[in-house]
């Protein structure tokens, strides 16, 4: 610091280092101090109008009453109402009617993506391809049925069919019989499948009854694919000897369809109707 | 050569030095008042600025009930007199840009900034405003004496008219730009009945407020600094380029026209250094410093100095299109016979080839074929793979086509799903779902290719067909 200014005339704030080394008072330049008093300006305006300062244990939350939920809010209630149109229509229509209805099925099949995911697709794939242990959606082949109405009982009341376990009733030899006339594809052949009463449940053709959900022996598609290392002959054997739901053999197939007329409304089960029939297989 | 005529001329100079006297490095602190002069680069200008008109009158054109050329963002659709482009052929637009693009570099190189100095609506606009100026204001000197005079009531009235005429052309200019993209009728309906949309509103007001500033006050100092156009085009000029040029070899020495001087003894060059050439500049550049930054080619400056030639009874075309090249005696060959003049020729050509063959062979119906992944293939019941895929149907033509689809390839190929014809709708992609099954015998591989094609026929029974290839995907074997 020097007493006495050696730079006279110039606008230097009187701060000197090293004889020539000086601070000077150059203010900046007008424009930039407009736009920072109109940014405090702002700043002022905008924490009397929106939410800005915290508080002890709240904030201010500003006279216009925004909030961010409210504006999320209004997003859904946009998107709710273009819908409104059509769930409005949907609530007044069978799943029958709706599947006829070409734009009214268009919009169920895109809308009910997230229904699908939310429920169907852990067992049953996202796609509806089915995964070990459920069966497949895509196809034609159907236990219960792929009119529009059976697949909407199924879905509202669930399904649980039941095969007795033949192990301890049939003989190895027997079981090896039936179960390679079934992977031939003809059940009927083999004359076991009438003595041993397998036409009860599976049809006299081995085709299956859907009033039972008994499984269609004579087509390319299992209820359950061989696993692993299995071939499908051993698959098949082992369905015959263990059964499926069958309480008093513990090593039985588990195959349980859950009831979802509890857990969802009955829109919700129409449209689901109508996307599984619409995957590939409504027949 | 008479002395009375000697006389004559002295006098004329006289003027000419006169005018011209004011004249400093344009750094932009000053305005520009070029003194506007007539002749024959004056005319062209005139001509070129008239180009503009189209931008005014063309979205007044009908095609039938429809605006004659009409960019329809909103609904993605571009008409263009009997065409409608649609997105899917923009790829001709890159070529429409590869075209201008050439152009633009083929103009450069032969004969300089041609569209800086002609056609530029920055150069077009500042011309129409400073010719309202002029109109209003009177001459340069004129306007430099009321730009300095205290603000008084005519001064007021002179340049509130003046401002109010800009206004009115900046605001026109925004409303052509927005017809291209709207109905133009309908947008001076929407003006008069106070329904325009926001969108229009924003457009017009920031475009009246552009061309204000630009042409009003701006002006050169765009080509200067702002415009990066201006600088592009200027590495693409060199010797071979015919620019405005100073003839330094018959115009150097320049001097001053002496009085009463004979013709004969004159030792000075063709340059009476009367500096019109400055005067008339409408960038405020001295053309005799050779091609420059700042030169727009606009070749005002060789009208005003083949006048004063022509005053002096001496030869004119001091100032002409020249290149550096042929004025220091490298090239004689004339433009038509140099080989780049070819070159570009011919790429300029293969572009317009490539525009042409797409607009003529624009297909009326398209199909694209997205195939499901999850599951990739189906088992059905009777031991046939099926796939399923998802058809979009684009229908370019202006009236809705049943298509029907059909699908070739593996033995057995059956389709499910579309028996019935695709309702195509004109100017949309309409979808269709469908399935494909094939016999499990004939899947031999796990992934092959199979062809969809779509038919349809228009009302006047012309058939269109559109292919596209897919996948036909099956188990691994």
């Amino acid at each position: 610091m020097a007493d006495k200014n050696p730079f006279p005339g110039e606008n230097n704030t009187g701060h000197f280092w090293d004889d020539n080394l000086r601070e000077l008072a150059n203010p900046p330049p007008r424009w930039w101090m407009i736009g920072f008093y109109v940014s405090i300006l702002w700043v002022l305006v905008y924490s009397v109008l929106y939410p800005t300062w915290p508080t002890l244990e709240s904030f201010t939350k500003g006279v216009l009453g925004w909030t961010q939920i409210g504006e999320y809010q209004k997003g859904v209630d946009e998107v709710e109402a273009v819908r409104a149109e059509f769930e409005q229509k949907i609530a007044g229509m069978t799943a029958k009617e709706i599947l006829a209805d070409e734009g009214l099925s268009a919009y169920t099949e895109a809308s009910a993506k997230v229904l699908f995911g939310d429920n169907c697709a852990a067992c049953h794939g996202g796609g509806g391809q089915g995964g070990p242990g459920y069966p497949a959606l895509v196809d034609d082949d159907w236990l219960w049925g792929g009119s529009i109405e059976s697949i909407e009982q199924t879905i509202t009341l669930g399904r649980k069919g039941i095969m007795t376990a033949h192990g301890k009733i049939l003989k190895p030899e027997e079981v090896n019989g039936l179960a390679q006339a079934i992977v031939d594809g003809k059940p009927a052949s083999s004359p076991l499948f009438l003595q041993k009463g397998c036409i009860a449940c599976h049809g006299m053709d081995g085709k299956g009854l859907t009033v039972l959900g008994s499984a269609n022996l004579t087509d390319a598609i299992y209820r359950f694919n061989p696993e692993g290392d299995e071939t499908l002959l051993d698959s098949v054997k082992y369905t015959i000897m263990y059964g499926v739901n069958d309480a008093s053999e513990p090593k039985s197939r588990q195959a349980e369809m859950p009831k979802f007329g509890d857990r969802l409304s009955k829109d919700d089960i129409k449209k689901l109707s109508v996307v599984v029939f619409k995957l590939g297989g409504g027949q | 050569m008479s002395d009375n005529r000697q006389t004559k001329q002295d006098v004329a100079v006289d003027e000419l030095y006169a005018e011209a006297a004011h004249w400093e490095l344009n750094t932009g602190q000053e305005t520009i008042h070029a003194k506007r002069i007539s002749g024959k680069w004056r005319s062209y200008k005139w001509f070129s600025n008239a180009f503009w008109l189209l931008f005014f009158l063309g979205p007044l054109l009908r095609w039938g009930d429809r605006q004659a050329v009409l960019f329809d963002i909103p609904s993605r659709q571009f008409h263009i007199l009997g065409i409608t482009i649609l997105p899917q052929d923009f790829w001709m637009l890159s070529l429409l840009l590869l075209f201008f693009a050439i152009l633009l570099a083929v103009v450069t190189a032969l004969v300089g900034r041609v569209w800086c100095g002609f056609f530029c609506f920055q150069t077009v606009w500042t011309d129409i405003y400073t010719w309202i100026e002029e109109k209003l204001e009177g001459s340069p000197p004129k306007r430099r004496k009321l730009e300095k005079a205290p603000l008084n009531f005519t001064k007021f009235r002179i340049k509130a008219v003046k401002h109010f005429l800009w206004l009115v052309i900046g605001f026109l200019t925004g409303m052509a730009f927005v017809s291209w993209f709207v109905d133009a009728y309908a947008l001076w309906m929407g003006l008069f009945n106070f329904t325009l949309g926001s969108t229009a509103i924003i457009t017009i007001g920031l475009f009246t407020a552009g061309t204000y500033g630009l042409a009003g006050f701006l002006r050169e100092q765009t080509c200067f600094w702002l415009c990066p156009y201006a600088r592009i085009q200027g590495v693409m000029v060199d010797n071979t380029t015919a620019v405005p040029t100073y003839d330094f070899y018959r115009g150097e020495p320049r001097g001053r026209v002496k009085k009463g001087q004979k013709e004969e003894d004159r030792k000075t060059g063709d340059c009476v250094d009367c500096n019109q050439c400055l005067a008339v500049c409408p960038t405020g550049v001295d053309i005799r410093h050779g091609q420059q930054e700042g030169c727009i080619t606009c070749a005002l400056c060789i009208d005003a100095c083949d006048a004063v030639m022509v005053k002096l009874n001496r030869p004119t075309g001091l100032i002409r299109y020249e290149s550096l090249d042929v004025l220091n005696a490298k090239e004689s060959r004339p433009l038509l016979k140099r080989t780049r003049v070819w070159i570009y020729t011919f790429v300029l050509t293969l572009a317009l080839a490539g525009i042409a063959y797409g607009l003529s062979t624009l297909d009326a119906i398209e199909i694209k074929v997205i195939h499901a992944r999850q599951p990739l293939f189906v088992l059905q019941s009777d031991g046939s793979i099926q796939n399923k895929y998802t058809v979009k149907v684009l229908n370019k033509m202006t009236a809705d086509m049943d298509v029907q689809l059909s699908v070739s390839g593996p033995q057995g190929v059956r389709m499910v799903g579309a028996d019935e014809p695709v309702t195509s709708r004109h100017g949309k992609v309409t979808p269709r779902t469908l399935f494909v099954r094939v016999p499990r015998e004939y899947v031999l591989e796990e992934s092959r290719p199979i062809v969809f094609r779509a038919e349809g026929r228009d009302a006047q029974g012309q058939l269109f067909i559109s292919e596209r290839e897919s996948v036909f995907f099956g188990p691994r074997r």
